[in-house]
């Protein structure tokens, strides 16, 4: 297929662009296979807006004689208008425009076409890879060991080749581990605490079903993790319910009689379609500036979004706690664990490890509990907050695990080496991207579509300075401890730079910003003189001795 | 003083607590615990005590204070819990103006410094910085002696036109006399604020001195034929107050005004607003639904919202329409202060400043006569009198300096620490209700001013963003008011809630390391005074000299070889960035796990020491 098939009109003049924060401006609409692309006629001030086709969520249409209005709403919450002129060439446009931005195929996919224009100094695909992870570990335990058992994706086609899992289990008990777990999904290795040698592995649910099977293996497996006459915690991101009801499905969770040293602690967190429903509602409140006071607490209290944030963080800190505080291992799982398994998983690391609080160490984290875990990012991330189609399989997953992110940040402001810009970035490629790192839904579906050979990583394009130097906060400050945030309602704030971005002009916030930073840069400035002076002058009086001495 | 008695944490489930001894003062209530912390409750900071029933572990006394902080202690005997309880609520509620702490708080000032502290902020000359007197608006000497307004300043700015015998007329058609002067004038747009009471118009009756008083203010001001008149009230509350005789202006009957009704809702309504608020913050174990849901309910944000909203309406009259704008509520000295300043405030980026906001409140809440002692209740009296009107107008100023960052020369402390001494009467500024009151009481000789206070302690209270030239050309503010703008002020409500604000504050940091710039700055001159001097003395060197401050130094940033002078290149108070996020304990999620390692008591509990925290 060509994409000059789906374009019937290349090209719009006369077109008015509305965007949040500019006076609208007059143009050409012109429309490629990957993006849209505005350029306002002015020879003096020539404004450009190009937008990734992928990135629009929804369209909306309306006339008014001739003149044609375009209503794009994009994943990144931004909405633009476009006034075309011409009803047949607005019609044109718009069924074009829906048609390039919901490709079916993601080989079509702006990634597969992208060529970089910056020097790639590091290949991103290869910046993370297991064996580097398992190294690290290595130097400080030899419990473990690195399994190659899913390497053609044969025993579980959501985790990555390799794993790492207790040393004492071998491949065999794996995989008869693996037909216990939903998806196959048997414990694997999430975390090390090197504090005090404790552990939190993830898994799906045991298929244990109404009659309670069990598996011997699996029992041994998550039992080879606890030091001799400790308990360990395992935490269901489920409610008691639902995890009941999941044995009729075959499902269910670890029996107390079979997993006598586990204390199974349940947490109900939403998923799917509950969680889109929560960032639609979220989206529609903050899009309404006519709300008054009363109108728009009871929205945001409505969307429940901030009810997830709390409910996520509260299961993190729980699962951090019983690793730090408790010195106790822990296993962490759901249904499928490809969702609340890693927002709980992933938070509780950011807690605990002080390397993830880094940006290679936050990227790395995204690679290996997200990427690698195999979270269905194609799925969950098809559509966004304008998505009029109701599709099972989107869910703002991740955008919730970075507002987590972002309220551990705004608690602890100097121990993180990113700023919110990054996490932001990080949530708009998610969404759309010129890059394939959050393409396919796996490891396995990322292999068969070659990813790391057609496409480029969003890890070599971050990963230069000109563009870390962007995501760098200036405050950070190396900080080793645990990081215990507050949990409590009034400690919990709504996403500004995500939620009302497009909303509320932040001029004066990114001034007070831009201030801060220069107050930091010259602080440091004037350190270096200081001490460039002392020394100076101590030299001075060094020499002055020893002219006297001479 | 009673021993082993026992302070819980507000917040926990737990029974967690610290064991140390309560001590009462003639002023204070203080609890040593047994790390030897102490915390210091002034009597006139208590708005509540209450006794809750027995427990096994003693008796338990809650006490609520103005400050929003919350302690509950646990006094082991019964008896001695009666004790301190019939105590306090002696201490804490007292009946003459002279048992309050500011006539017996002694700061070791003499009386030069007294005097001087009181002459700090001078109305009269903040009346000539706005640029009155002038050619239309003079000082009039009607209310010299306090015969017109007694609630009224001796001191009052009208237009020239307003001859006495209209003044006259125009105060006896006003509630308790209270009839329109001049607030705020502003020198480009000769536009005024003027504030006055509720007319007595009944369902019909004019006045029309009031009407010639009204036309003098809008005649004051050549560039602007039409004036507003802002009733701050709903509606519906100003046509109640007719029945009564009291009202509001007949459009018919005044030449050349645009009436609006602008709905803040009354002391009653905001006192109730905030005890709503109060106890859903206050409320163990909250859900985020709860906290919004009560949020919401408590109507409180709402009411934030009319006040700034009634204060851009005003702003935009003078600054687009150059009108001029008289306010008023019911009696002109609750929501009437609000408007009156937080326009200013807007118009004015004098009163962004330190000694402005000093100036603004003696000007528009001090010498304007809002009850500061009954609405605080600084003497025990109506309850009904109480109101947080005074509190809302702080919280509208955070708001805007949240909005306007660098517009600011103060910062939250500042506003957080005024708060507290409206309360405190520890000094003398907010005793009473009016002038008049205040002269009687003699508070300039018997007490202390707040401000030179505040102004000795300027570091900590200054924005280390501020920029005075803070978008240049335009001194006017024009906040933002949609609803999402407006949040909870968690470090006024929770201020004393440790656990629940941001371990780490960027604030606290970035306000340190300007401090220390400066004295880097001073460093640096000094260094290379000292090295020109000896450049002077020997050109041996001179070559190598020029060359060394180019090269960085980056070993020698922590540990310079030879130096050994007090140091003053510490990194930036390290107890704000490296503290630990608390314990666990302090957050509400640790409970899950107490909850069942009681039933197994081979779980390790949950205790550990606090680690310290900086908010």
């Amino acid at each position: 297929m060509e994409f000059a098939e789906l374009i019937k009109t290349p090209r719009a003049d006369n077109v008015a662009l509305h965007r949040p924060f500019y006076p609208a401006v007059e143009g050409t609409l012109c429309l490629t296979g990957h993006h849209l692309i505005f350029s306002s006629r002015r020879q003096d001030n020539a404004e450009e807006l190009w937008l990734l086709h992928s990135n629009i969520d929804s369209i909306e249409k309306r006339f008014v004689g001739s003149l044609g209005t375009i209503i794009i709403k994009c994943k990144d919450l931004r909405i633009i208008q476009l006034d075309i002129p011409g009803m047949e060439e607005c019609l044109n446009i718009a069924s074009s425009i829906e048609a390039l931005s919901t490709l079916d195929s993601v080989t079509l996919m702006y990634p597969f076409f992208y060529r970089p224009m910056f020097e790639i100094v590091e290949d991103g695909w290869r910046s993370f890879l297991p064996d580097q992870e398992f190294e690290l570990l290595s130097s400080v335990t030899d419990e473990w060991r690195l399994s190659c058992i899913n390497k053609e994706f044969s025993v579980c086609p959501s985790y990555p080749p390799v794993v790492i899992v207790p040393k004492s289990i071998d491949d065999e008990a794996l995989r008869k581990v693996a037909m216990f777990r939903q998806g196959s999904r048997f414990p694997v290795l999430s975390y090390y605490h090197k504090k005090n040698g404790m552990v939190m592995m993830r898994s799906s649910q045991p298929l244990t079903g109404t009659n309670g099977r069990r598996c011997k293996e699996d029992e041994k497996l998550i039992n080879a993790t606890l030091r001799p006459g400790k308990r360990g915690y395992i935490i269901d991101t489920r409610s008691l319910n639902v995890a009941q009801q999941a044995r009729a499905k075959g499902g269910g969770f670890e029996q107390e009689a079979h997993y006598p040293q586990w204390r199974r602690i349940h947490k109900c967190i939403e998923r799917f379609n509950i969680l889109q429903e929560s960032l639609i509602k979220l989206v529609e409140a903050c899009n309404d500036q006519s709300h008054n006071m009363d109108r728009w607490l009871s929205k945001l209290e409505a969307s429940n979004w901030l009810t997830h944030i709390k409910e996520i963080l509260t299961a993190a800190c729980l699962a951090a706690q019983c690793i730090d505080r408790e010195g106790a291992s822990v296993l962490v799982h759901g249904t499928e664990g490809t969702d609340s398994t890693l927002q709980v998983t992933s938070l509780a690391q950011i807690i605990l490890d002080p390397r993830c609080r880094t940006i290679r160490g936050f990227e790395s984290l995204v690679v290996r509990e997200w990427l690698q875990a195999g979270h269905p990012f194609q799925q969950r991330c098809a559509q966004s907050a304008y998505s009029n189609t109701k599709q099972k399989w989107e869910a703002p997953v991740f955008l919730l695990f970075l507002d987590c992110v972002w309220q551990i940040l705004r608690q602890f402001p100097c121990s993180f080496e990113f700023n919110e810009q990054f996490l932001i970035m990080l949530f708009e490629h998610t969404y759309a991207s010129q890059f394939g790192t959050f393409l396919g839904n796996n490891e396995n579906e990322r292999s068969k579509l070659k990813l790391p050979q057609k496409t480029m990583s969003l890890w070599s394009w971050v990963n230069r300075s000109e563009e870390l130097s962007k995501f760098q906060n200036p405050l950070f400050e190396a900080n080793s401890l645990v990081i215990w945030p507050s949990v409590a309602p009034q400690s919990l704030q709504l996403w500004e730079g995500v939620f009302l971005r497009w909303n509320r002009p932040s001029k004066f916030l990114d001034e007070a910003q831009e201030e801060m930073i220069s107050i930091i840069r010259y602080n440091k400035e004037l350190q270096a003189k200081v001490n460039a002076l002392r020394r100076q002058l101590a030299e001075m009086e060094t020499d002055e001795r020893m002219q006297e001495n001479l | 003083q009673v021993e082993q008695v026992k302070l819980l944490d507000r917040f926990s489930t737990s029974n967690k607590s610290l064991t140390g001894t309560l001590y009462l003062t003639a002023t204070h209530l203080l609890f040593i615990d047994s790390s030897q912390r102490e915390t210091w409750i002034l009597h006139h900071h208590i708005a509540a005590v209450e006794k809750l029933p027995l427990t096994t572990s003693g008796c338990p006394l809650v006490i609520q204070c103005k400050n929003f902080r919350i302690v509950h202690f646990v006094v082991p005997r019964e008896r001695d819990c009666h004790d301190i309880y019939n105590s306090l609520l002696q201490l804490s509620r007292t009946a003459k103006y002279e048992e309050l702490y500011a006539f017996s708080y002694n700061p070791k000032q003499n009386e030069s410094e007294q005097v001087k502290g009181w002459q700090l902020i001078d109305l009269a000359e903040e009346y000539k910085r706005m640029g009155v007197p002038n050619a239309n608006w003079q000082l009039s000497d009607a209310n010299r002696d306090y015969k017109i307004c007694e609630t009224y300043p001796r001191e009052l700015y009208v237009p020239r036109t307003a001859s006495k015998p209209i003044i006259v007329g125009s105060s006896k058609f006003r509630s308790k006399g209270r009839f329109p002067v001049l607030s705020y004038y502003h020198k480009n747009k000769e536009a005024a604020i003027c504030r006055c009471s509720q007319p007595l118009s009944g369902f019909s009756a004019r006045c029309l001195e009031d009407e010639h008083m009204l036309q003098a203010i809008s005649k004051a001001n050549p560039s602007n034929r039409y004036m507003y008149v802002m009733d701050t009230r709903p509606k519906l509350n100003a046509m109640a107050n007719r029945a009564a005789g009291k009202g509001y202006e007949n459009e018919d009957n005044y030449s050349n005004i645009r009436f609006q009704f602008v709905g803040i809702e009354n002391i009653h309504v905001m006192r109730s607003s905030l005890q709503k608020l109060l106890e859903v913050s206050g409320t163990k174990g909250l859900s985020v639904n709860d906290f919004l849901s009560g949020l919401e309910n408590s109507g409180w944000l709402r009411h934030i919202k009319a006040v700034l909203d009634a204060a851009v309406f005003l702003v935009k009259a003078i600054a687009v329409e150059s009108a001029s704008v008289l306010v008023h509520c019911s009696d002109g000295w609750d929501r009437t202060s609000q408007v009156c300043s937080l326009g200013a405030l807007l118009l004015d980026s004098y009163y962004r400043t330190i000694k402005g906001f000093m100036v603004l409140i003696e000007k528009d809440w001090i010498s304007f006569g809002h009850k500061f002692s009954d609405r605080c209740g600084q003497l025990d009296g109506d309850p009904k009198e109480i109101s947080p009107v005074f509190t809302q107008f702080l919280e509208c100023v955070w708001n805007l300096t949240e909005q306007f960052p660098q517009a600011f020369e103060y910062n939250e402390a500042f506003l957080l620490q005024i708060h507290e001494h409206v309360h405190s009467c520890q000094f003398g500024n907010f005793l009473g209700n009016c002038q008049k009151e205040r002269e009687e009481l003699k508070l300039k000789e018997k007490t202390y001013s707040l401000w030179p206070f505040l102004l000795d302690e300027k570091k900590k209270y200054q924005n280390p963003l501020y920029n005075p030239y803070f978008s240049p050309g335009l001194t006017l503010l024009e906040p933002n008011t949609v609803s999402f703008n407006f949040k909870f002020w968690r470090n006024m409500y929770h201020q004393f809630d440790r656990s629940m604000h941001p371990r780490q504050s960027v604030f606290n940091l970035i306000m340190n390391m300007s401090e220390q710039n400066k004295q880097l700055e001073e460093e640096i001159k000094e260094l290379e005074a000292k090295i020109k001097q000896r450049n002077g003395q020997s050109d041996l060197v001179l070559v190598k000299e020029q060359q060394l401050p180019v090269r960085p130094a980056p070993t020698a940033l922590k540990t310079p070889p030879c130096f050994k002078k007090d140091q003053p290149l510490i990194p930036v108070n390290d107890a704000v960035r490296t503290i630990e996020g608390s314990n666990t304990a302090d957050n509400r999620y640790s409970e899950f796990v107490e909850e069942f390692s009681k039933a197994e008591p081979a779980v390790v509990s949950l205790e550990y020491g606090v680690a310290r925290m900086t908010c």
